[in-house]
């Protein structure tokens, strides 16, 4: 029986999004990054084109995360509370290719920090590196529509990725991310027609499709990865089967997922079956953003040093394959 | 493929005779499509029909045992992604043995691995496999190994070995244990007739596809079943294209060459790098992978990945229904009740474990869904949540007599202070995350 590669070729495909905008784009960065533009499942080189590397961003606070792990402590213990120089730590020594800045203390329960006090973090790690930004908000409406908009007032130009809007709270940051553009992530909570019905909301705003990335929330390993990545699989299959709006570029966010994990830092002395603790805050990350790699993503907010080296990594040796043409199985 | 009534009501001898106790030859067509049936009731079938039906009831990925008696049982997959339906058998786990090693670093891996299990979510999460690689020409090294192993364990086993009467040798230590070959050649006569002779199953190994199908093919040719392919693509890219070719091809072309479990060994690199190749072909379509060093880790987590990956997306896990302490409740502790759905206990009690009080959390069985939908499908109602209190006899344990059930219940809490009497019943928050606040602005005790 001769063989032959059973190719398909998609429809559809998925929005290129650039985020970032360097002084000839009107910002400060040195560059932008790109992601998306997929026409095949991910890392299926041998039928459809994956143009853009899934890229990894670290994240810096405003407010230590209550909890934050031990395992991560030795990386960042004494720029915790500086996310300026942790910012320029997580891209000078970590590889980061773009930083998140979790803006947690302004939630009212979390610090109460002023919009302004906000604006000062964000413009603080601007100055600090100049990759491009995600800025991460919260779930209190009131205060983070008060807080994002004053941040992308004050970072007019930058096209920073604002994380996040959802479905009972959208307009006035989607607006302010047209006003002074920036881009933006649409989440939802697991579900494909949520994600959906937010993207037609967004474009009944003539939201640009291409400023626009989808949140589908990320799972921990263990604590419901297996629903985001199925729903993730389901999304890219019907974007690429030319559903339009589901066709975007998609973000994790495993970092800040199994840093919550108490399997992920709970110490051997207590549970032995679990092994090394040290090396397992790492490998919990680590098989949370590869098994979401697999499903679709393409924008990772990691935490851990050793997970964001060997996901690059590995994301790097996923597409060798492309840049060597076909492998050599493939030429049969 | 399968084929559909009419397909195979073309096959049959349409005299509508009544032998096969359908009275007509339709209707007895449709009830094999529906697999109510079997063509074997039929006395007047034809060879043609027997053949080409016997093609279509084959199994897409045929399901290949290693080892004997409870041996692992790996492929026999249906469907490419999970929602389509669900992964039906987990992967296979194993440990890789050189024999090139200091025997006594052998059996301390052997015995650490043999060893290992961890429970999770009611499910006890443990290794599969062993791989024996001959990496020396030391044949009595070799011998010994298997036999530490077969001392040790009564775990799967496959073999690495180049050296024929060093195999031969150890197949018949294994008489009965039914183990695979890992074949670093092409297959040859002789490895066709070893694997009749002791049972064993062949893993299949090549870095051309065109060549893999034909080794295959000779081997179904030879009438074995028992296979496992090994397509041996560049790094980590290159195996996972060899995987989701193979597996799609055999799923949705019916390609029989290829319609068999995927075997993947990780090269030795940091754990890191290892639980990263692990964790993306497990995903991708991986039936064994041997990893290169023991790492509880590593297992601990692979495991789990492994048991999230195989959940059936249509059953969800479901934790025990009862009383879980969270952190270090005394009698005076604040109690909260949800659901046994995994996620919603995972999140709640993990929230409220961020908030540092320490409580009782009442999780009633409503067959592991969340609680908008039990509550709706009239699982995680009033006079359900009452009972089980009272089943499980909480007021005999506890003090407390508030108990907050979430946010998103706040209609029952009324009828449900009517069936428990003596209880004040207070609305919790609607999001699990917002439980470390709530617990500060609500006094519940």
């Amino acid at each position: 029986m001769t063989f032959e590669i059973p190719r398909e070729t998609n429809p559809g495909k998925i929005v290129e999004v650039t985020i970032g905008a360097t002084a000839a784009q009107g910002g400060t960065r040195s560059r932008s990054v790109t992601i998306g533009g997929s026409t095949a499942l991910p890392f299926h080189f041998f039928e459809g084109h994956q143009p853009h590397r899934p890229v990894v961003a670290i994240e810096v606070f405003d407010k230590v995360p209550a909890k934050y792990p031990d395992s991560l402590r030795e990386y960042y213990q004494d720029v915790l509370d500086k996310p300026g120089e942790m910012a320029r730590r997580c891209v000078a020594d970590f590889g980061a290719e773009m930083v998140s800045v979790r803006l947690e203390g302004t939630h009212p329960e979390k610090g109460n920090r002023s919009a302004e006090e906000a604006v000062e973090v964000v413009k603080d790690v601007l100055a600090a590196v100049e990759v491009p930004l995600i800025i991460t908000g919260h779930s209190h409406f009131e205060k983070n529509n008060e807080v994002m908009k004053k941040v992308c007032e004050a970072t007019a130009g930058e096209n920073c990725l604002i994380n996040f809007v959802e479905t009972n709270n959208y307009k006035t940051i989607a607006a302010a991310c047209l006003a002074y553009h920036h881009t933006l992530v649409a989440q939802t909570p697991i579900d494909v027609n949520l994600a959906k019905q937010l993207n037609i909301l967004l474009g009944d705003m003539n939201f640009p499709q291409n400023r626009l990335v989808m949140d589908p929330l990320t799972g921990a390993l263990g604590y419901g990865l297996e629903y985001s990545y199925s729903i993730m699989e389901r999304i890219r299959n019907d974007g690429l089967a030319g559903d339009r709006m589901l066709a975007f570029p998609m973000l994790i966010t495993p970092g800040p997922e199994c840093a919550k994990v108490k399997e992920a830092r709970a110490v051997e002395k207590d549970y032995p079956q679990w092994g090394d603790e040290r090396r397992r805050g790492a490998y919990w990350e680590i098989a949370t953003a590869m098994s979401l790699l697999i499903a679709g993503a393409d924008l990772l907010i990691m935490d851990h040093p050793r997970a964001v080296e060997v996901v690059q990594k590995q994301i790097g040796e996923m597409f060798h394959s492309k840049e060597e043409g076909d492998h050599g199985a493939l030429r049969t | 493929m399968a084929l559909s009534g009419l397909d195979i009501f073309k096959l049959l001898p349409k005299t509508n005779c009544g032998d096969c106790g359908v009275p007509t030859c339709m209707a007895f067509a449709m009830k094999i499509a529906q697999k109510k049936a079997e063509l074997s009731s039929c006395p007047h079938a034809s060879e043609e029909a027997k053949a080409a039906l016997g093609a279509a009831s084959e199994p897409p990925v045929r399901l290949v045992k290693i080892g004997g008696g409870n041996g692992l049982e790996v492929g026999g997959e249906t469907v490419l992604f999970r929602h389509e339906k669900t992964f039906f058998h987990p992967a296979g786990i194993g440990l890789e043995i050189r024999t090139s090693q200091q025997e006594d670093k052998s059996l301390e891996h052997i015995r650490q691995l043999e060893g290992y299990q961890a429970d999770r979510v009611g499910e006890v999460l443990k290794a599969n496999l062993f791989f024996i690689s001959h990496d020396s020409t030391d044949k009595a090294a070799f011998l010994r190994t298997i036999s530490l192993i077969k001392a040790n364990t009564t775990k799967g086993l496959v073999i690495d070995c180049p050296q024929e009467e060093a195999l031969t040798e150890g197949l018949e230590l294994l008489r009965n244990d039914r183990p695979a070959i890992y074949l670093r050649k092409p297959l040859t006569d002789h490895d066709i007739e070893i694997a009749k002779s002791f049972g064993a199953s062949l893993v299949i190994t090549s870095s051309s596809y065109q060549d893999l199908a034909e080794q295959t093919e000779k081997a179904r040719q030879a009438g074995l079943t028992n296979l496992i392919l090994n397509c041996q693509g560049t790094g980590l890219g290159g195996a996972i294209q060899d995987n989701a070719v193979l597996r799609r091809s055999a799923l949705k072309k019916s390609y029989k060459p290829f319609g068999f479990p995927l075997f993947t060994r990780i090269a030795d690199g940091d754990g890191f790098e290892t639980l990263a190749a692990s964790a993306a072909l497990l995903c991708k379509y991986a039936s064994v992978i041997i990893l290169p060093r023991f790492d509880k880790a590593l297992l601990y987590t692979l495991f789990t990945l492994r048991q999230s990956i195989y959940t059936d997306p249509q059953k969800p896990i479901q934790v025990d229904p009862k009383v879980y302490a969270i952190g270090d409740p005394t009698p005076d502790s604040p109690v909260f009740v949800t659901t046994n759905f995994s996620l919603t206990y995972f999140i709640v009690s993990g929230e409220i474990e961020n908030s540092g009080t320490s409580a009782h959390l009442v999780v009633c069985d409503t067959e592991g869904q969340s609680v908008l939908t039990a509550w709706a499908a009239g699982k995680f109602v009033p006079e359900k949540i009452a009972k089980f209190i009272k089943d499980i006899k909480l007021e005999e344990k506890i003090k407390t007599r508030k108990i907050v059930i979430p946010g998103f219940v706040a209609q029952i809490s009324g009828e449900l202070e009517e069936k428990l009497p003596g209880w004040e019943v207070i609305v919790g928050c609607q999001e699990a995350a917002d439980i470390p606040s709530f617990v500060k602005s609500v006094n519940l005790v």
